[in-house]
């Protein structure tokens, strides 16, 4: 048997524990796990009802309008992660590199790049839904200026362009962050290793697939996960500038913005339903955490060390 | 120092209520009564202390709550057995997640005899459909109508509009006038649903809205598509890019006088004249097709006030419930708080209320928040959508109709077949 003897040393290391501890359990176990609980009741407002097994995760999964809306919030998260993939984080890995090799005013460009990033989103919704008005945004008024009028458009408000413009508002506003960590990667890299290199080939393009972007693979790691946490909870930017709807006819909707006004309600639309809500909850939660997971493990097994 | 400031500070504190107690008649019950009206607390207790000067003996104590949260904040207070003796409730589906609960005090004409002469689509409005009981009494209504700028209708030599064809010449007028006919944009979904009944009522007509709930009519119905045919009409004389133009650039538009009428809710006539003071609204009802006819606006209400199941004073809150019932409240809410009441012979000293209440004699209930906002998916869920769809041209009004009565049909009967 186990004999725990209260020394001095012991409580000190439980007196530092329990506060963390105690905030980590009420603030993020506890609401994850009732969470879980929620899924399986039925909900009259804010009333728990009956248990209802599954029939939660069968309605918003199996059940038509509902299933339909899912799998399109559901479509729209993996095309945004997609899209991400390709604009934030390789326009993010070609900043990078160009960084990397000290251009003219490298300081300035660093500071340039990275400076939106530390905006607050609602700023940058804000900000960006201004710019694409359709009357008076710079976006279309600049269009038309060079004489473009065909291309200026209600960008936000075509189901062909709402999520495109979501997408590269995303892209703009934090590339700075995949360009960083990036960049903090190729410093990493000793230079006594590309001289050596160098010496074999000229070929640029030779030298970043095989020894560049191998010494980097930790910093692909950690933004490609990050980068896909984020377009699956993908929120704020959506309901700032499009709304809880997905404006328009739910051509920007995400899993994020479903979840919530399935959950809490839209005011001027619809009614709650926590059952429902929760259940989506736990599904967007179980997605990521083990899609995040296998990738962490496989993403983690390529990478080399020096 | 400090502590002894604090200590004296807490002491006060506990002593105060006791001092009230003391000092106020050993009669007097307290009530409370919450509120989602923040910016009306003046006028509330305007109206709180005539109430008092006529029933000596009850006080009533007037909280508001943020209007966003107070749902939350209500449903939360009831389920914890933590009641207001007397409340604000939201009407329709939001009245009935409260009254479900079995949280609010039935009311009928016993307890408050105003109610029967209240219209009956307002009562209907704080009725449970599952028992038919009453739990509140109905306060302000809104209605979906047309605002238009009279400078520039004046300008222009245009008339209020008496046939939809009258409707769509005064746009083309406007619109060859340089100015945008309607400020209206689609892309904030619920605007949709605003629009469609502001200018679809009367080539809907009360008709239809009969058949519907009578379950002989949906909303593939003839009428209904005629009405979204009209609809669809306007898109020429909207904002350029009206896709794109979300619901505050609208009121800008109108506001600043860009645009000359805005199809919308009476709600908006507040905000209208406290952003331009200027501007002069003149109102109609979006007519149809014939002369005829009376043009008809669509409306609902707000919700209603109500008795909390568990109050200990409950004659106290009964007496304050008749008083929020009579035509001298109604009067005051009227005039002071500037909203349109169901309560029989008010009359309005602001004559564009009065004209909202006089169009309000013809009118269709906004019949997705009405009917239809009781579950999911929604009627406003779905028009507002496939409005949307329709007004970028990416649906025809036939889809339209089709769409949303199959939505419904999900879980409404008589819209099975």
């Amino acid at each position: 048997m186990l004999n725990f003897r209260l020394t001095g040393r012991g409580l000190w290391i439980a007196f530092l524990i329990i506060p963390p501890l105690a905030v980590m359990v009420t603030f993020v176990a506890y609401p994850i796990v009732s969470a879980l609980a929620y899924a399986f009741y039925d909900w009259n407002g804010l009333q728990r009802g009956e248990f209802v097994w599954f029939e939660n995760f069968r309605i918003v999964l199996f059940q038509e309008p509902f299933a339909e809306w899912t799998r399109r919030a559901f479509m729209h998260n993996v095309i945004v992660f997609f899209s991400l993939m390709v604009v934030q984080n390789g326009f993010g890995f070609i900043l990078a590199y160009a960084l990397w090799r000290e251009p003219f005013g490298a300081a300035f460009h660093r500071v340039a790049v990275f400076l939106p990033v530390v905006l607050s989103t609602v700023i940058i919704g804000f900000l960006w839904k201004l710019f694409f008005h359709p009357i008076f945004g710079v976006v279309n008024q600049s269009l038309r200026a060079v004489g473009l009028d065909d291309l200026a458009q209600p960008w936000l408000g075509q189901s062909e362009t709402a999520l495109g413009a979501l997408i590269f508002v995303n892209a703009w506003a934090w590339v700075g962050f995949p360009t960083l960590v990036f960049l903090a990667g190729l410093q990493r890299i000793p230079p006594e290793l590309l001289d050596a290199a160098r010496m074999e080939t000229d070929n640029e393009w030779i030298l970043i697939r095989k020894i560049v972007w191998p010494l980097i693979a930790p910093s692909a790691t950690i933004v490609f996960i990050l980068l896909f946490i984020g377009s699956f909870n993908w929120f704020e930017l959506p309901y700032i500038m499009v709304g809880l709807d997905g404006s328009p006819f739910g051509s920007t909707d995400v899993l994020g913005l479903y979840f919530y006004r399935t959950a809490f309600g839209n005011q001027s639309a619809g009614v709650q339903d926590f059952g429902q809500g929760s259940a989506l909850a736990v599904l967007i939660f179980a997605f990521i955490a083990v899609v995040a997971a296998f990738w962490t493990v496989r993403l983690r097994r390529r990478e080399i060390q020096i | 120092m400090q502590r002894k400031l604090i200590l004296s500070a807490l002491a006060a504190a506990v002593a105060a209520p006791a001092v009230i107690a003391a000092t106020a008649p050993t009669f007097a019950q307290e009530i409370s009564f919450w509120s989602w009206r923040q910016e009306d607390r003046e006028q509330y207790e305007e109206i709180i202390a005539r109430f008092e000067a006529q029933n000596p003996g009850v006080e009533v104590a007037f909280e508001a709550f943020e209007a966003s949260q107070y749902a939350t904040i209500l449903s939360t207070a009831l389920a914890a057995d933590n009641a207001p003796d007397s409340m604000m409730v939201r009407a329709y589906g939001a009245f009935e997640a409260v009254a479900n609960g079995g949280y609010l005090m039935p009311l009928d004409e016993d307890k408050v005899p105003a109610l029967a002469d209240f219209p009956q689509s307002a009562v209907d409005a704080v009725t449970l459909r599952s028992d038919g009981v009453t739990y509140a009494v109905p306060f302000a209504s809104q209605t979906m109508l047309v605002m238009y700028n009279k400078a520039i209708f004046d300008d222009l030599g245009i008339d209020e509009p008496q046939t939809w064809d009258d409707l769509i010449a005064a746009a083309e007028t406007i619109t060859e006038a340089g100015m945008f006919a309607f400020a209206n944009g689609t892309a904030t979904a619920w605007q949709n649903e605003t629009l469609t009944f502001s200018l679809g009522a009367s080539t809907m007509g009360q008709d239809f809205i009969a058949d519907m709930r009578a379950g002989e009519a949906d909303f593939t119905d003839e009428r209904f598509i005629e009405a979204l045919e009209k609809v669809n009409e306007i898109k020429p004389y909207l904002p350029d890019g009206y896709q794109g133009l979300d619901y505050p650039s609208a009121q800008q538009l109108f506001v600043s006088g860009l645009a000359a009428m805005f199809a919308g809710g009476s709600f908006e006539i507040a905000n209208f004249r406290s952003q331009n003071p200027d501007l002069e609204i003149g109102l109609f009802a979006a007519p149809g097709a014939d002369e005829g006819d009376t043009p008809l606006v669509a409306t609902f209400f707000d919700g209603g006030y109500a008795g909390s199941a568990t109050t200990e004073h409950e004659e106290a809150v009964l007496k304050w419930l008749n008083f929020l019932a009579t035509q001298e409240f109604g009067q005051m809410f009227a005039n002071s708080l500037g909203n349109i009441t169901p309560i029989p012979g008010v009359t309005f000293e602001d004559p564009l209320l009065q004209e909202v209440a006089d169009l309000n004699a013809n009118s269709i209930p906004y019949v997705m928040l009405t009917d239809f906002r009781y579950q999911e998916p929604s009627g406003s869920v779905l028009i507002q959508s496939e409005v949307q769809k329709m007004m970028a041209g990416e649906a025809t009004p036939e889809e339209v109709g089709q769409a949303v009565t199959e939505g419904i049909a999900t879980y409404h009967e008589p819209f099975q077949d």
